[in-house]
């Protein structure tokens, strides 16, 4: 094997990923757990770990881009650095949502706990877990388990659009609900974004591995069989 | 105009060194085309098989057929009028030392029987036009000889000498790996803007480079051809594991 320094270069990137992966999936499950028992010293971790995220995003980016500039990558290690800094990037949002979530859980800290017609631990479950799939399917490299990562987020956008629906309705109805219901409403807002970052992730694992762009794929089929002007003769 | 290049079932021998073998590759008019491989796959003899340059070795053999246009060049043509439709462009600069620039660029056309100063000061000027060197080297032409130019001047000339007879297609073995990197991107841009004009083979070590010039790229590994496919798919995503292993440099 040539280029060993190379790739150790590349393992080294992916190391630094992976930690990124586990501070964003930590941070995560904390803001879940803050508005589950709206602890607000868990909100704390949650802040402090989401400028660690950021410092690291910046020392991936620069760590790819340096790759990049020297070291020319081609095919499959050209494509794992793209993936690298696009995952690394979702990752950094993933943070932002948990931080986003906690943000709500200090909000909500000073108001009375109602009983909301919405199921925020179930929608974070499935949200996390769609994180948790999606960097293994990157540890593993594993394309079939990311493409499970993909049918999942159908799940959590139902979920938030049901969220949405039944939420407006208390606060039409039950205006002195409307506090709380709209902070549980931007909740959901915020564990839906995350669920798209692990698409996200999922579809890079995917290009990385086979080489495949499967992003839009619905909505690309969609627009070129589905208006007339579009079709080939 | 270049015209496409047929290869069918081309093997080569040096002696009893089987170097090519069962080459079959369709190389597109108007285009491009990069050879990359480690040394001694091939990819040089492949060349040199393009314009029977390969046979000039005595201990050398090729059998297969290669079409160029409408002429099967083993079997419809002389190897001088050969040369003369397909040109080549090797690793170094070869000008003729003694002679100016003026007579390097019009040396094939003399040999081709052309002796009208007018037509040759015509022709002269086009081609070095062509290679983008007549605007360093117009009021020089005949003042200076070939080999006091820059290397990467010389190249050019080199090529300009070649497009001087008017070939179909340009042969380039690894034209830019004597030069530096200012030169190489002007050799580089001559290829891009070349290749509408003729149809261009390069063989090259620089992947950069194969990636940057040509549409179509073919991977030889040990005297076969592994893998010939648009440069995008190759250097993106490779069908070949042993392309991917080469182009990534984890071999070679």
């Amino acid at each position: 094997m040539t280029r060993i320094r190379f790739q150790r270069s590349l393992d080294d990137l992916k190391e630094k990923l992976l930690v990124m992966a586990g501070l964003a999936e930590q941070a995560i499950q904390r803001s879940i757990e803050a508005y589950r028992v709206r602890d607000l010293s868990i909100c704390d971790l949650v802040s402090r770990s989401e400028m660690a995220i950021n410092r690291l995003e910046r020392d991936i980016d620069q760590a790819a881009l340096d790759l990049l500039a020297m070291e020319q990558p081609m095919a499959i290690d050209l494509r794992f650095i793209l993936a690298v800094i696009k995952i690394n990037a979702d990752l950094e949002r993933v943070g932002d949502a948990a931080k986003s979530i906690s943000d709500r859980v200090r909000t909500m800290g000073s108001m009375e706990i109602a009983d909301l017609p919405v199921d925020i631990p179930r929608m974070a479950s499935l949200a996390a877990d769609m994180v948790r799939r999606s960097l293994q399917s990157f540890i593993e490299a594993d394309p079939e388990m990311a493409r499970n990562v993909l049918s999942m987020d159908d799940a959590v956008d139902y979920m938030n659009r049901a969220a949405h629906v039944s939420l407006t309705q208390v606060m039409g109805k039950e205006s002195h609900l409307a506090p709380q219901a709209l902070n549980a409403l931007m909740v959901c807002r915020a564990l839906e974004r995350v669920a798209d970052h692990a698409t996200n992730i999922a579809e890079d694992v995917i290009f990385w591995v086979k080489g495949a762009d499967v992003r839009h794929q619905s909505s690309l089929e969609t627009a070129t069989t589905g208006d007339p002007a579009n079709r080939a003769f | 105009m270049g015209v496409g290049i047929e290869v069918t079932n081309l093997n080569a021998w040096y002696g009893a060194n089987h170097t090519l073998q069962d080459i079959n590759l369709p190389i597109p008019a108007n285009h491009a085309t990069a050879l990359i491989g480690p040394s001694g796959c091939g990819k040089s003899t492949f060349v040199r098989c393009l314009n029977r340059m390969h046979e000039t070795n005595p201990i050398a053999k090729v059998t297969g057929s290669v079409r160029v246009g409408d002429m099967d060049i083993y079997a419809d043509a002389s190897p001088v009028e050969i040369r003369r439709r397909i040109g080549m462009v090797f690793q170094r600069p070869n000008p003729f030392p003694t002679m100016s620039i003026y007579d390097n660029v019009c040396s094939g056309l003399k040999l081709n029987g052309y002796s009208n100063r007018k037509v040759l000061d015509e022709i002269v000027e086009r081609s070095l036009r062509d290679a983008a060197l007549w605007d360093e080297v117009k009021d020089d032409l005949r003042k200076k000889s070939g080999a006091s130019l820059s290397g990467g001047q010389q190249q050019r000339m080199c090529i300009a000498r070649a497009l001087a007879v008017d070939p179909e297609v340009l042969l380039m073995d690894e034209p830019a790996s004597a030069l530096d990197p200012v030169s190489t991107s002007k050799i580089e841009d001559l290829i891009f803007q070349l290749k509408t004009q003729y149809t261009i083979v390069i063989v090259t070590h620089n992947m950069q480079q194969a990636a940057r010039v040509a549409e179509k790229t073919g991977f030889f590994l040990n005297g076969r051809m592994v893998e010939f496919d648009s440069t995008h798919k190759i250097f993106t995503n490779p069908s070949d594991k042993r392309t991917e292993d080469y182009i990534t440099g984890r071999f070679g």
